[in-house]
């Protein structure tokens, strides 16, 4: 019975979620705070394979989300939409129900090959140095991106609004969330079996001893290549997921701040802890939308509770732990596998 | 055919000669020993035949084949498995973990088995999982399978540790100094085990060891290095009474 737990409840909560947003009963608003939970929960969990699990310190993960971001939008407007650019719509716009979710695997890849940008230094080095090299690939990516004019340069790229319109006019429903929880869902489920396969261990393995890891058969420069690749290419669904519920993407929201955001995210959860990442990425998002009001002071409280966390809690609000550690009994209701 | 036969093995660090003209030869079922005063360069030999360094010149055969300039998870899939001298476990992990993880040269499927949960995946999940049991049986660790290494006393980790490099079912153990800093009950413990090891999985053992009742109750033949060069072989009971070997640790008398 258990191993139907979690499915059961994954699907009633797509089910209630849908649901209301279709009767109208859920507004705008909440559906674009709950997707972007949803994002930040892609984005957080993916940036806690590297720097929790394996314990390297990337700082660029906007990169990734970027290079997802770009070429997510590149490609649907491309086949689902008229552009000034790139002309008409190469397949006919009600087809991108079945193109959305290729092209967000296309975003995958994309991305995962760009993580080889930090994967092949990180043979090398580690740490601090690791965390410069992480950096400069964040940089080096916008400023591709700006200077790349036929998708907007610094001015941004959009278009996919209209995208998301042809998919609503086939069938009328609040598509973005739905292809957000589907991700969203994916992503962790990914994640969960491959940290918790005795392969995926491996990168726990490097993140404890290296040495030790290469000397007991682990191939290190493999494992840190799949984890990169794993990680960004995550990222680079967040990203593709992100400029489809805006509609509008500019290479600014991509940069070390956002990396940050990741960072605060993995930090506060609790490294090598993958609930800890979700819990975090809904509080953060929450906290953020709960402290609009304050506006620009907003970034004056975020970072200071960032600091009390880090002076009382230093090890996030899970610790390394899973929710089924901290709550035994949950393991009654629920095995993943 | 020799196990492992080293030729001439030679290794600079930067101007620093480490090791000039190592030869050794390891036939199955030896158990031998490598003895120096400290920075003689015994690790080096140990970290040159584990695939740390890329030999200078010299060539390493093992099993009839050039091991020197693979990368150590390749040699260890070859059967070459080691031990540190600073115990170096997963601390954070599972006694158990430790143990499967460890199969990472022989784990029987692909990462498309292992996000689709194939059946191949299930299965060769299975196996490493008893295997590592039935392992820790044999080593008499299982009450111990789903502790952290780090809560355990000093001589139980260098078990563990142990217990570990012999889960890659090695043909060559190479054990670095596995006495340093037990007391003189668990030294005895580990002659006894290391002595169990070497009969029950029939296994050829070189080891690296400071502390004269362990090399003189375990090795039937011994390599002195002192920087970087060979001064003496023998048995035991010869290399105690070599001069050379007497010179190199104490000094040569004058005062």
């Amino acid at each position: 019975m258990r191993r139907f737990t979690v499915p059961l409840l994954v699907l009633l909560l797509f089910g209630v979620l849908i649901g209301l947003a279709y009767y109208d009963k859920l507004d705008l608003y909440v559906q674009s705070v709950l997707m972007f939970m949803g994002i930040n929960i892609i984005f957080g969990s993916s940036l806690n394979i590297v720097n929790g699990y394996m314990g390297e310190f990337s700082c660029g993960h906007a990169g990734f989300m970027a290079v997802g971001a770009y070429v997510s939008s590149v490609l649907s407007v491309l086949f689902f939409a008229q552009d000034k650019v790139f002309g008409a719509p190469l397949l006919p716009p009600e087809y991108a129900i079945y193109g959305f979710p290729i092209i967000v695997i296309i975003a995958f890849i994309a991305a995962a090959l760009t993580g080889l940008l930090v994967a092949l230094p990180s043979f090398k080095t580690r740490g601090d140095y690791l965390a410069i090299i992480t950096i400069a690939a964040n940089y080096i990516i916008i400023t591709t991106i700006i200077n790349l004019d036929f998708i907007g340069g610094p001015r941004g790229f959009m278009g996919m609004k209209s995208v998301i319109f042809a998919m609503e006019d086939v069938a009328f429903l609040p598509w973005m969330l739905i292809w957000v929880y589907i991700f969203t869902i994916l992503s962790i489920w990914a994640i969960y079996r491959f940290v918790s396969s005795t392969y995926g261990k491996g990168i726990i393995a490097i993140h404890q001893d290296e040495v030790a890891a290469e000397i007991m058969s682990v191939n290190t420069n493999k494992m840190k290549l799949i984890a990169f690749m794993f990680s960004s290419g995550l990222a680079g669904v967040a990203g593709a997921l992100f400029a489809h519920v805006l509609g509008y993407v500019n290479p600014n929201s991509f940069n070390i701040l956002k990396s940050t955001e990741g960072l605060v995210m993995v930090y506060l959860g609790g490294m090598g802890s993958l609930s800890g990442s979700v819990l975090a990425a809904i509080l953060f998002t929450f906290l953020l939308e709960l402290l609009r009001p304050l506006q620009i002071i907003k970034w004056v409280v975020i970072p200071l509770l960032l600091i009390i966390l880090m002076q009382f809690r230093p090890e996030g609000i899970m610790g390394n732990r899973e929710l089924s550690d901290i709550f035994p009994r949950l393991r009654k209701f629920y095995q993943f596998k | 055919m020799a196990l492992l036969e080293i030729k001439n093995l030679t290794q600079y660090f930067g101007g620093l000669c480490a090791l000039t003209e190592f030869n050794m030869t390891i036939e199955e079922g030896d158990l031998v020993g490598l003895i120096g005063p400290n920075g003689a360069g015994k690790t080096t030999v140990f970290n040159l035949v584990s695939g740390f360094y890329q030999p200078t010149r010299g060539e390493i055969i093992f099993n009839g084949k050039n091991i020197a300039g693979l990368k150590p998870h390749q040699v260890t899939a070859l059967g070459i498995a080691r031990t540190f001298q600073n115990i170096r476990l997963w601390h954070e992990m599972s006694v158990l973990d430790n143990i499967m993880i460890a199969q990472h040269y022989n784990l029987g499927y692909s990462l498309k088995d292992l996000f689709l949960r194939t059946r191949r995946y299930q299965e060769n999940e299975k196996r490493i999982r008893d295997e590592a049991y039935k392992f820790l049986e044999i080593m008499n660790l299982k009450e111990y399978a789903l502790e952290k290494p780090k809560n355990l006393p000093y001589g139980m980790q260098r078990k563990v540790e142990i217990a570990r490099a012999l889960s890659v079912k090695p043909k060559l153990l190479l054990l670095d100094e596995p006495a340093a800093g037990l007391n003189s009950a668990d030294v005895k413990e580990l002659i006894e085990l290391i002595s169990w090891i070497h009969k029950e999985f029939k296994l050829t053992i070189w080891m690296i060891e400071h502390q004269m009742t362990v090399v003189m109750s375990l090795c039937s033949w011994l390599k002195v290095i002192d920087f970087g060069a060979t001064i003496a072989e023998g048995t035991p009971e010869e290399i105690q009474n070599n001069p050379e070997v007497i010179k190199a640790y104490l000094g040569d008398g004058k005062i």
